[in-house]
């Protein structure tokens, strides 16, 4: 791969690829491996060389390539509830078909025939429950079926905000625990300096993250949102790395581009802007897109990239603890509805979709109320609609249909 | 001028010709909905009453779940906008929509120009719909039409907790096998629509004229539990599951005439 020539759509199969790659030889030179939840930090894994790989993201493209149903099928016959999140189910369904095949040495036939790409099972876990708490539970299982040393960030909700210095100090212990837990596990001491190396990478691919969000104040926009979820791909599985920084650099050179050449993603037909709220229904990605795009809507907001917009002063435990708990989900409702306000605002958008997503309770939970909150200040009309993030049962097209129809009917007026 | 409203919902089809913009011509209803004959025999219908074919229109708007499998129409728009419409015209008061369908309950809040403020709409699930109703009206073994008698014979409603159908289904076999009057349970099933219904509402903000549509709006006892339970006084127009249809009618006319569009 020529990385100079190579446009970003091509950079992020990529690095995609090759990040499971790495993870796979990594297993197989007997280096560790690690399973990570999508907002955890990375940097102290990476500073001692852990392969990462992220259940979160390697459930979504199981359910974007509609392969989730064999996968919700082995943790449902596993015992696990369709109330727990569909991510989870994925992930221990895939799980326990890695673990079968390690048993046995037979590739189990809903494995063999998984559109799933092919990672291994993990040597140690690390979760943080700054973005849910069935992060902890779904982790624990993993850690205790494969037993494994699982790290667990505990974050605390921030129910005030600013965010208080003791919760930031507590943060910050946990951290300074983790990195004692990984000496533990590698028989290594921490890289100090490296770790300082890693933490300014994350910065700069953050920087550049940010740099790509910035084009959906564009009216017309060169960048659709939906572009914007595929991306999120790097920044949650390899923010620590340059993987990140070279794609998102060159997606926003290549958005530059079009904003002077006036290349817009819906050409002259942008007739309307929204905010989609929540996670992607990524079995339904292309339907949702076009629904949209059919009614001339654009995605030109979500807070929920942003979850990623991890900003924080490398060698300052403190910021990077704040930045670890500030994600908008952590936060009590006033400051959920001025950050979706933000995001609906600096996107010049016109209405608000939001996901009731059957899995995330937490991104769900608040969504009326902040919705009003957004109606009341910038006066969008709004609309929720009923999906997963990967169970395709819990979504309906025809219903999502006629609520985005009537959203871009309000819209107009 | 004519105008044609077509609504293909979930469990019925319905069509509304308009001459005008405010007379009515011809109205029909088959049920049978989306995916079904329903979509082409209550056109042949509504054009065998009304003695007109296709060439005679000016212009149709298509609506409900069915929407889109109606080629013939000009437009296609939301069955939240057409109902609205379709009220509006028929009540102008009217400032809260409360809408039930075969498979979709709705709220809707519009302001004092009869302009949708915002609505609300059911989970993916049956619960507090027509098709609720109609399951539980073949497991007591009472006929749709009498319902309503059932409900305002009651004395003492059961309750029926579930809001799942199925899970009620169970809950009224159980209730039946406790020897609990067939009248009780009628009510308790009419009252546990108004439970979903009522919360849509309340979400939408209940002002009044408040008015009930679709074709769960037939069951007089359906409206006499939510309008208990709102405390309010809810209207029901005369043909309340044509509302849909009669907006799309409406709006039809409306955008032949902003369009310039003669016939």
């Amino acid at each position: 791969m020529n990385v100079e020539q190579a446009s970003a759509k091509e950079l992020l199969a990529f690095y995609q690829q090759k990040l499971d790659e790495e993870a796979r030889e990594a297993k197989k030179n007997g280096k560790l491996v690690c399973w990570s939840a999508s907002v955890a930090p990375p940097e102290m894994c990476v500073t001692m060389d852990i392969a990462m790989v992220y259940p979160e993201t390697h459930a979504a493209g199981i359910g974007a390539r509609k392969g989730a149903v064999d996968m919700l099928d082995v943790a449902s016959q596993k015992g696990y509830s369709i109330d727990n999140c569909s991510y989870a189910r994925v992930n221990l369904g895939y799980m326990e078909l890695l673990k079968e095949y390690a048993k046995t040495g037979v590739k189990p036939e809903k494995l063999a025939n998984s559109p799933a790409a092919d990672v291994p099972l993990p040597d140690l876990v690390i979760t943080c429950n700054n973005i849910c708490n069935t992060l902890l539970k779904w982790y624990e299982n993993i850690a205790a079926e494969l037993n494994i040393p699982c790290i667990v960030i505990d974050v605390p909700f921030n129910h005030t905000m600013p965010i208080p210095d003791y919760s930031k100090r507590y943060i910050v212990k946990q951290f300074e625990h983790a990195i004692t837990q990984l000496e533990g596990i590698t028989g290594r001491k921490f890289d100090y300096d490296k770790f300082l190396e890693v933490q300014k990478q994350t910065q700069r691919s953050v920087a550049q993250w940010k740099r790509i969000a910035s084009f959906l104040k564009y009216k017309p926009s060169p960048l659709n949102g939906f572009d914007f979820f595929n991306y999120m791909a790097l920044i949650v599985c390899a923010r620590s790395r340059d993987y990140a920084e070279i794609t998102f650099r060159k997606f926003a050179d290549e958005l530059e581009e079009k904003v002077k050449n006036g290349v817009f993603a819906f050409g002259d037909n942008e007739k309307s802007r929204v905010t989609w709220e929540g996670i992607a229904v990524w079995p339904y990605l292309s339907h949702t897109f076009k629904t949209l795009k059919g009614a001339g809507s654009l995605m030109t907001g979500s807070a929920y990239p942003g979850m990623w917009n991890l900003e924080y002063t490398p060698g300052d435990l403190m910021s990077m603890a704040e930045a670890y708990t500030r994600i908008y989900i952590n936060t009590c409702l006033d400051n959920r509805a001025k950050e979706l306000s933000s995001v609906a605002e600096n996107g010049k958008c016109d209405g608000l979709l939001l996901h009731m997503n059957r899995s995330c309770k937490l991104m769900s939970v608040l969504n009326y109320s902040t919705a009003e909150a957004v109606n009341k200040k910038l006066g969008i009309p709004y609309v929720s609609f009923d999906g997963d993030q990967t169970d395709p049962g819990n979504f309906a097209p025809a219903q999502f249909d006629t609520r985005v129809q009537a959203l871009c009917e309000m819209m107009k007026k | 001028m004519l105008t044609l409203g077509i609504d293909i919902g979930s469990a019925s089809s319905k069509a509304v010709l308009l001459e005008g913009g405010n007379t009515v011509v011809a109205q029909s209803v088959v049920e049978a909905g989306t995916g079904t004959s329903g979509r082409a025999r209550v056109i042949s219908e509504l054009f065998e009453k009304a003695h007109v074919s296709w060439t005679d229109l000016a212009l149709t708007v298509a609506t409900g779940y069915g929407r889109a499998s109606v080629k013939e129409a000009d437009r296609q728009i939301s069955e939240i906008t057409c109902h609205a419409r379709g009220i509006v015209f028929l009540r102008p008061s009217v400032r809260t929509v409360i809408d039930i369908g075969g498979q979709d309950a709705k709220a809707i809040s519009l302001d004092e120009r009869g302009e949708i403020k915002n609505f609300f709409m059911n989970d993916k699930c049956a619960a507090g719909t027509g098709r609720f109703l109609e399951n539980m009206s073949r497991v007591l073994e009472i006929k749709m039409a009498d319902m309503a008698q059932c409900y305002f014979r009651s004395t003492h409603p059961a309750h029926v907790s579930s809001t799942c159908a199925v899970f009620a289904e169970s809950e009224i076999i159980s209730l039946l096998s406790d020897g609990i009057a067939r009248d009780d349970i009628v009510a308790g099933v009419h009252n546990s629509i108004a439970v979903r219904a009522c919360a849509l509402a309340n979400r939408a903000g209940v002002v009044d004229d408040v008015v009930m549509c679709g074709g769960v709006a037939r069951d007089a006892g359906a409206v006499d539990a939510i309008g208990r339970k709102l405390g309010k006084t809810v209207y029901v127009p005369p043909n309340p599951q044509l509302t849909g249809a009669l907006g799309a009618a409406v709006l039809a006319y409306e955008f032949a005439k902003r369009n310039g569009v003669k016939k």
